[in-house]
């Protein structure tokens, strides 16, 4: 009992030349790779949106403690945006100095968006901080705690891309433009993208509305 | 400041034998059992083949004997309900409330979590790149890491029964009763961390089977020429995608406001419980989805493989799983109609819920369209696929009947509830979880399981079964409510008494499926199908030797229909040698299991406030990745005349 | 199912019911439980009598591989459970909407006023009107419509009396409306159906409902007991369970108001006597 005929597009197979997704079978390792993060980030973005939902829910629940109109200062926050957006465009240059086989490029873009991000934190820790300092910590009222939560998951989330960030530096500079380092090179530049418009969506929803509100 | 946080001596529950006893012999157990594989000489083997493995088929056994050895943890919970209830009229029965409460709320967990959910994930680890028609999943050291993680939340549920205690507030924390302020001890904290970290698994396996499913099919393999299992396993796991986060982010919630003295769902400054029965459900009720579903692929499977005959209406099937899945999001609110919403909310949500009730009937109609015509064989997966039906469809009407607010205000969290959901957990899911494993097995290991201990355990869990609930379901009409450690109302007792027979006879169904497992070991020479189709099946997976060789196709097949593996063998059987080719396989890597160790670590600290182990565990996590993400070969290559040499040899051909 | 016909006559439970509330739902549960018994039956009996006469040793069958669709029947199919969920969703809107627990009953006289605080591990109820109240017994008058207005002092609960009809959760920080009626006297059992902690079971009541004159009679023998002020709700409010009914003669006014604002703070739940665990109240 054999199986009926050999498969001519076998990805496993060694030596086999370039594929379309015409052709049907499995894809390619680079469209499964970016294919499977851009279900990871659907994930992700869920979990974000049962913060959101939460902090929709939550907001007027300010326990006689301070509400957003209070506590936001709109400048801080906008200089902290545009640290997030511009590091977005210096991430979009690393991936075309990737992309382009270019080492020095690629590092001196990845450290702009690694200062960048690290600037992002650094406003946002200091805002937070000034926040528990004026007795407006999480545990004030249920509304401080869906902000921190919602602005403290995005925190954790760049952080963690940072250190993704890191990480990829050396890779490349240890092994450089490798074909499973491009992936991940890939990868990471969809999370940071992503995280981005979560921010946008963070500072248009909490911020905005909340200082006008 | 101390070095262990809140870790003491008084930690053992020295004072109470039975939990004692139980963790003490399990974990003697498995060190006896870890000594024997190392005095034997076997760590090596165990090692490199099954803990660091990334090979699909062998993850998803590991899935499945994990599932196995919970449900024996898991049933003892419910025998020791069912007996304390049986004589707790005016007493406290043999367990005090606060064990009781531990016993109920670990039973909902482990059945769920990781008997439930590991039997299913375990069987789509192993069937769905079989039917598929491809070598691996595609994150196979991904695949692994899920497994490890799982492995640890379940581990660390079982080291709650002798370091602490575990959570007394129900398989769903509730708040407030879950917050700090009435739950002060760690059991709800073993939950929640058992919970994050297995689910941090589980969604990382939705995303890989996703992602196989729809980038990595065998040429030609269209997505309606997919097996049907195959496409319930899809619409399990994007449904896995879609909630699982929700729970992560609502357990994140639970954690926050236990650990920082946040105000999520506390009674003051603001909380609001409302939000958690809102979010948990938002996950819970995809959830039940996310286990029947792959059952119904099984199902589908096993009552056209044993007719003799394709599925009956497979697009309507299609059509009605991916209703289902979408459906599954549009009626979380039926677990708290009385919660008072209103008149308009209620009836939205139960008429959403009923709507189900359209797919799921479609598709047992189906099934019976599938037998009629048909040539029944009524090997042990077919007996329970009949059982289920009949079983399914009682548990669906009283779920229906749960569904309609006016009648949900007379019977929510009554013992008609734990019947319903019973119902169709036992009858449903893990119906469909036995028959999967009796259907696949002989895939797996080359041998077939015994089948009159098969029968036997079959008659046992389906006649046990009715003898256990239907007496829960009088009881629900009687007024008895779910969760009683003791109780008041004569009445109730000769029901209790029956249903703790009926747990008695699905214990010895249990027993028989313990021992048709030895004996099919002990007799696997006599057992031994050599054709790698036992059962004149009609998908992929038999076209490949039993068990199938570590790259399942040597060349991959060419679909050109539905039910592929059926037209090639009534085409081409024993043709040409195909022609060989050197192929590229995974390497095994131990960073799942590591991982896990380190992920086990973390939980056990932060259940304990370690802080210094909690990072220390972290790190350790971290720093795996790093020596993963740093090497230098991810594949091995296998040679066309190695690949050779293991096809043929595999089908038991001289090379 | 056939398990539950038998029932119809036992008494105390939901199936022997005591009040309109009651009564009306026990009705759309055997129209709803009729109408599906349509479907349901056929398919049992369909699906064992097909796996039966199709079995492959059965020469008589005849074997049909290739029928694998057919429109009609799968019209049919998808149009049978389509039709029967129709018919429950007209249910299922009336229903909804007749027997929200918020809804006044129709009734010739006005109802009486009962205010409900779930408590660890008891019942707290207040007739604001008469202002007296008590622990674990609820005295209402029969044939008269009672308007329960519901919170919690700590944690989630359910405020449930199977023969009278309707359950309805009691949250702290809020209130919620429900009413009922027992049409005629009796006594009958109610509960707690939430998990609350250890003292669960313990959360019954008995509900005295008494001819209107007796009620009257037990309002004005009730005066006499002791006061619920704020240090009794307090002492009240600590775990624990109450052997046998507590009856106040006055309460301090506004208390299920104070009690729902949280002025009188949510019950302080478990004392940790030992790290990592938590003793079991005696």
């Amino acid at each position: 009992m054999s199986v009926a005929t050999a498969s001519p597009d076998d990805p496993h197979a060694v030596g086999h030349g370039p594929r379309t997704e015409a052709h049907g079978g499995v894809a390619s390792k680079r469209i499964i790779v970016g294919y499977g993060f851009w279900i990871f980030l659907v994930s992700d973005i869920i979990m974000f949106a049962a913060f959101f939902a939460t902090y929709a829910v939550l907001s007027g629940a300010t326990a006689g403690g301070p509400s957003g109109k209070d506590l936001f200062d709109l400048q801080t926050t906008a200089v902290e945006t545009g640290c997030l957006l511009l590091s977005s465009f210096t991430c979009g240059m690393a991936t075309i100095a990737a992309h382009v086989r270019r080492q020095g490029w690629f590092q001196a873009m990845m450290a702009a968006t690694f200062v960048l991000g690290a600037a992002f934190i650094a406003i946002e820790v200091h805002e937070l901080a000034g926040f528990v300092g004026r007795g407006a910590g999480p545990d004030r009222s249920a509304f401080l705690s869906a902000l921190f939560a919602l602005v403290g998951c995005h925190g954790v989330h760049v952080t963690a891309g940072l250190l993704w960030l890191l990480t990829m530096m050396a890779q490349v500079y240890a092994k450089d433009f490798r074909d499973d380092i491009m992936r991940r090179i890939l990868c990471w530049t969809l999370f940071w993208h992503a995280l981005d418009i979560i921010w946008v969506a963070l500072f248009t929803l909490v911020y905005l509305i909340g200082s006008a509100a | 400041m101390n070095l262990l946080g809140k870790l003491t001596w008084a930690a053992i529950p020295w004072d109470s034998p039975l939990p004692l006893f139980a963790s003490a012999a399990a974990a003697l157990a498995i060190l006896g059992t870890l000594g024997w594989v190392v005095a034997r000489g076997h760590f090596p083997y165990l090692w490199k083949e099954w803990l660091t493995s990334v090979d699909h088929k062998r993850i998803g056994v590991m899935y499945t004997v994990l599932a196995l050895v919970m449900l024996l943890r898991g049933f003892t919970d419910a025998l020791m309900m069912r007996s304390h209830q049986a004589i707790a009229l005016h007493s406290n029965g043999y367990l005090p409330p606060e064990h009781y409460n531990q016993v109920f709320s670990s039973h909902g967990t482990i059945m769920i979590f990781f008997v439930a959910m590991p039997f299913m994930i375990g069987l789509m680890n192993f069937v769905v790149p079989l039917q598929l028609g491809i070598r691996d999943v595609a994150f196979p050291t991904l695949n692994s890491v899920g497994f490890w993680l799982t492995a640890t939340g379940a581990l660390l549920v079982n080291i709650s029964l002798g370091v602490g205690e575990f959570s007394r507030t129900g398989w769903l924390p509730y708040p407030p009763l879950s917050e700090l302020a009435y739950s002060p001890g760690v059991g709800v904290d073993y939950y929640l961390w058992a919970l994050q970290i297995s689910g941090a698994g589980t969604l990382l396996s939705g995303i890989n089977l996703t992602t196989t499913i729809l980038k990595t099919r065998a040429p030609g393999m269209s997505l309606l020429r997919m097996p049907m299992f195959c496409w319930t396993s899809l619409a399990s796991n994007l449904l896995i995608v879609a909630a699982f986060p929700v729970l992560t982010a609502t357990l994140a919630m639970l954690i926050l406001d236990r650990y920082l003295g946040f105000h999520f769902f506390t009674n003051d400054h603001g909380g609001n419980m409302m939000m958690f029965m809102n979010l948990i459900w938002a996950w819970g009720h995809p959830e039940v989805y996310i286990l029947i579903l792959p059952a119904f692929g099984i199902f589908s499977e096993v009552v056209s493989t044993f007719s003799s005959k394709p599925l009956f209406g497979y697009r309507s099937m299609v059509m009605a799983t991916m209703v289902i899945c979408v459906l599954a999001f549009m009626v979380w609110l039926h677990h708290f109609f009385t919660m008072g919403a209103g008149g308009d909310v209620n009836a939205f949500f139960g008429i959403m819920t009923t709507i189900i009730a359209v797919p799921t009937g479609v598709k047992v109609f189906n099934w019976m369209f599938t037998m009629y015509g048909g040539r029944v064989r009524f090997d042990v997966p077919m007996l329970w696929a009949i059982g289920f039906i009949v079983t399914f469809v009682i548990g669906g009407m009283t779920g229906v009947i749960l569904a309609i607010p006016p009648i949900d205000f007379l019977l929510h969290n009554s013992l008609f509830l734990v019947a319903h959901f019973h119902n169709v957990i036992i009858g449903g899911v893990l119906f469909g979880a036995f028959a999967g494993y009796h259907y696949w097995f002989p895939k797996a290991f080359g041998f077939r399981l015994h089948s009159g201990w098969g029968k036997a355990a079959f008659w046992f869990w389906l006649i046990g079964f009715y003898v256990a609930f239907m007496p829960l379901y009088v009881l629900g009409f009687f007024g008895m409510t779910r969760r009683m450690q003791h109780y008041d109302v004569p009445d109730w007792q000769p029901w209790l008494i029956v249903a703790s027979v009926g747990a008695g006879l699905i214990a010895i169904g249990i027993g028989c499926l313990i021992v048709q497992l030895v004996t099919s070991i002990r007799d696997r020479k006599e057992l031994r199908d050599p054709t790698g189709d036992p059962w004149e099946g009609r998908t992929l997976e038999w076209a490949v030797p039993s068990p199938p060789p570590v790259f399942n196709f040597a060349v991959l097949p060419e679909v050109s229909g539905e039910e592929a593996y059926w037209a090639m063998k009534h085409a081409v059987r024993g043709g040409p040698e195909p022609s060989y080719g050197a192929i590229e396989l995974p390497r095994n890597s131990p960073t799942g299991v590591v991982c896990a160790f380190f992920a086990t670590v973390m939980g056990f600290a932060l259940i304990w406030h370690i802080w210094w182990m909690a990072i220390a565990g972290l790190f350790g996590a971290w720093a795996t990745f790093i020596v993963f993400a740093w090497r230098d070969h991810s594949e091995e290559i296998m040679g066309a005349d190695e690949v050779r040499h293991t096809d043929l040899g595999a089908r038991g051909q001289p090379a | 199912m056939a398990c539950v016909l038998p029932l119809a006559g036992c008494s105390g439970g939901v199936l022997d019911p005591q009040g309109a509330v009651g009564v009306a739902e026990v009705k759309i549960f055997y129209n709803s439980l009729a109408i599906m018994m349509t479907v349901v039956v056929p398919v049992i009996v369909g699906t064992l009598a097909f796996a039966w006469w199709f079995r492959a040793s059965n020469k008589r069958a005849r074997y049909r591989p290739d029928w694998t669709h057919s429109g009609q029947v799968e019209i049919v199919v998808w149009f049978i459970p389509l039709l029967i969920i129709l018919l429950l969703s007209g249910v299922i809107w009336t229903g909804s909407h007749a027997l929200d627990p918020a809804t006044r009953l129709k009734s010739g006289v006005p109802p009486v006023e009962v205010q409900v605080v779930s408590l660890d591990w008891k019942w707290l109820f207040i007739y604001p009107r008469d202002g007296v109240a008590s622990v674990n017994l609820l005295v209402v008058p029969a044939g008269t419509p009672v308007h329960f207005t519901l919170t919690s002092g700590s944690v989630m609960n359910t405020f449930f009396v199977p023969q009278l009809g309707s359950m309805i959760y009691t949250m702290n920080g809020m209130a919620d409306n429900l009413y009922l009626v027992a049409d005629r006297p009796g006594t009958y059992y109610g509960r707690s159906t939430m998990i609350s902690g250890d003292g669960f079971p313990d959360m019954q009541f008995a509900v005295a409902a008494l001819p209107p004159a007796r009620f009257a009679a037990w309002v004005a023998g009730a005066h006499g007991g002791a006061t619920l002020d704020a240090a009794a709700y307090r002492a009240l409010s600590h775990q624990g369970t109450v052997p046998r009914p507590i009856v106040f003669g006055s309460v301090a006014p506004g208390m299920f108001a104070d009690v729902v604002a949280q002025r009188l703070p949510p019950g302080p739940g478990p004392r940790l006597t030992s790290p990592g665990t938590t003793e079991p109240k005696k």
